[in-house]
């Protein structure tokens, strides 16, 4: 049995939108689990779902081998970090780490500790005395965060709480999240749209799209191995590059180009995926290229083009690219690094 | 040189309204410390004379109406508890139903809260028959409590409270929940602190409503006991004499005092809360 199970749920809301359909998941103890996906696929429902701040439709949710679909949320042992923290404007840093601590109870003294332990561990000492809106942005997440902590609880929940931090600031706070994760071997699931945070931070991903899990697997499975066009296409940059095409005879062919491979796949109309850095500079690449946009980032350069029907595709060459807008470059394909989806249903043929 | 001549031109605008303000005040203050012939002979007056002691003690003690039990001293005393009243009653039972409105989300929400509205349109003038058929019946004319309920509900402040109530972010809402914090727990830990300043602006606003009524209470209150102050002045003004003057300085202490004690708070939550 697993630390957090959440077995066939579904949410309707009283306007009649699914947001979440038959959803099953299983989440081991310390583990990081990452949802991602687009804007209102879900996963925040889901998230809150487990906070206990919104009813669940159907299906029941399991915490540590006892069901709390209708337990409080205060008494379910979980704690949220929010997108916009919520501190609570009108109390200093020390009261809103202390709050929730009061409310269960606690001894003056066992607060007093708890409070200075996680102000210590998240380096906001100084800052106990004052109020969140003489806090900056990144002081301010780490009260949240603290808030969390303080309370010891059984599962973090994290909803996109990076979102609102300055890409440097994100970046280092991603970071220190991860490794506060791992020092406490706190079960935790955050929700982001963000690939980079799902990439770096989860142990696992759940893909989420429409109310559906697309996938769930560790980042790199998810990456190398899309289950359907959707993940494919959503996770990694740039986007993948997706032609389509039909498979005759195991091979795959274009109104453009051809696979040399043996594919093992019925006949069907597909759609090929393959990602951008999985073509190679070759005089006798099967795509020919047409240059339009070149993106040079310094480790990296990315050149946007469109091949003979027009698709456009994209390139990533490592360095600095000596190659020049309007150029017809040959590129060819590594075949062992072929996504091939249905082109109906969009799952992942191959 | 231009900023210079505006920034006069804005004092000089800011220095004729405070004398507007001021100077009239300052000419009663300055008449009710004369003696009656002095006003009588020479009109109003801006200095200040010798008789403050007398005329403010005349005033607050002699008894007067047609009975003669009441006194300016009483009436202040009877005129501060009824606004003092009605101001509190009014802030908490428009905090608690904004409350009741915005976060519990029952079916008759939003009409309850329309009605509330409608009665906008219904100033006590206008009921004040039915009033004080029910507040007759209840036994209450005579008392504090007949004076100050049928004015302690405002339809205004109800709207208020909710108008902010429905800026106060749903996160800090679920993070209380989290935190543990039931309905009651959340109005008094967040939602009171939170619209702090908003409490003290509506009870000045109140405490100045409940003390300016004069219809309300002059059919009321068949005792003279319960005058108010505002009641008073009919009486003191059939009377010529400087008494008026100390009378009218009098009266304006109370909604004063609650104004500049409030204010500070006022301007510091304001500050704070930003």
């Amino acid at each position: 049995m697993s630390f957090l199970e959440l077995k066939n749920i579904t949410k309707v809301y009283p306007n009649g939108t699914k947001a979440i359909n038959e959803t099953s998941l299983n989440i081991e103890y310390g583990e990081f689990m990452v949802f991602v996906g687009p804007s209102g696929c879900g996963k925040s429902t889901l998230l809150r779902m487990i906070a206990g701040l919104e009813d669940i439709t159907e299906g029941e949710i399991d915490l540590d081998g006892k069901t709390i679909n209708k337990i409080d949320p205060s008494e379910r042992d979980v704690a949220m970090v929010f997108q916009n923290y919520a501190l609570y404007p009108h109390m200093n840093v020390y009261k809103n780490l202390s709050y929730g601590l009061k409310n269960r109870g606690e001894s003056k003294e066992n607060i007093d500790n708890k409070v200075k332990e996680v102000a210590e561990l998240l380096e906001i000492k100084e800052y106990l005395q004052r109020k969140p809106a003489q806090l900056s942005g990144g002081q301010r997440q780490r009260v949240a965060m603290g808030r969390a902590i303080v309370r010891n609880p059984k599962v973090f929940l994290f909803d996109e709480p990076l979102s609102n931090l300055d890409a440097k600031l994100r970046g280092q706070v991603r970071i220190e999240i991860k490794k506060l994760q791992q020092s406490m071997n706190v079960t935790s699931v955050f929700v982001t749209h963000d690939q980079v945070e799902a990439m770096t931070l989860g142990d696992r991903l759940a893909v989420i799209n429409n109310g559906v899990i697309e996938q769930l697997g560790t980042p790199i499975e998810v990456y190398e191995k899309p289950a359907s066009k959707f993940v494919g296409e959503f996770i990694g940059s740039p986007q993948m590059n997706f032609v389509n095409g039909a498979i005759n005879n195991n091979n795959f062919e274009s109104s453009s180009f051809k696979l040399n491979k043996d594919l093992n796949i019925d006949n069907a109309s597909v759609v090929l995926g393959f990602r951008a850095e999985d073509l190679n500079l070759k005089e006798e690449g099967e795509i020919s290229l047409t240059i339009d946009i070149i993106e040079k980032l310094g480790s990296d350069s990315i050149i946007y083009g469109r091949d003979k029907d027009g698709q456009s595709i994209c390139y990533k060459e490592s360095g600095n690219t000596k190659l020049e807008v309007g150029e017809i470059i040959n590129i060819s394909l590594d075949v062992d690094a072929v996504h091939i989806f249905d082109e109906k249903t969009g799952k992942r043929l191959n | 040189m231009s900023r210079t001549i505006s920034q006069y031109l804005v004092h000089i605008i800011l220095i004729v309204g405070v004398l507007l303000m001021v100077v009239p005040i300052w000419i009663i203050f300055a008449s009710s410390t004369h003696d009656n012939g002095t006003i009588l002979s020479q009109g109003m007056q801006w200095g200040l004379g010798d008789q403050f002691i007398e005329n403010y003690d005349r005033v607050l003690n002699q008894k007067g109406g047609f009975s003669q039990e009441i006194t300016a001293s009483s009436m202040l005393i009877n005129s501060f508890i009824m606004a003092f009243g009605i101001a509190t009653l009014t802030v908490l039972t428009s905090l608690m139903s904004a409350y009741t409105i915005v976060y519990f989300r029952f079916k008759l929400a939003v009409p309850i809260f329309w009605i509330i509205f409608l009665t906008l349109l219904v100033p006590l003038e206008l009921r004040i028959m039915p009033s004080y058929q029910v507040v007759s019946n209840l036994g209450l004319v005579n008392t504090y409590t007949g004076l100050i309920l049928p004015l302690s509900a405002s339809a205004i402040a109800t709207f208020f409270f909710r108008q902010f109530y429905k800026s106060v972010p749903d996160e800090l809402l679920e993070a209380a929940k989290l935190d543990g914090a039931n309905s009651w727990k959340f109005f008094i830990d967040f939602l009171v602190p939170l619209s702090k300043t908003m409490i003290a602006a509506m009870f000045i606003f109140m405490f100045v409503y409940g003390y300016n009524q004069y219809l309300w209470p002059l059919i009321m209150t068949t005792d003279e006991k319960y005058w108010t102050v505002v009641m008073g002045m009919k009486t003191i003004f059939m009377s010529w004499g400087v008494e008026r003057f100390s009378y009218i300085i009098l009266s304006m202490i109370p909604p004063v005092l609650v104004v500049i004690f409030l204010q500070r708070w006022f301007i510091q939550g304001l500050f704070q809360t930003k």
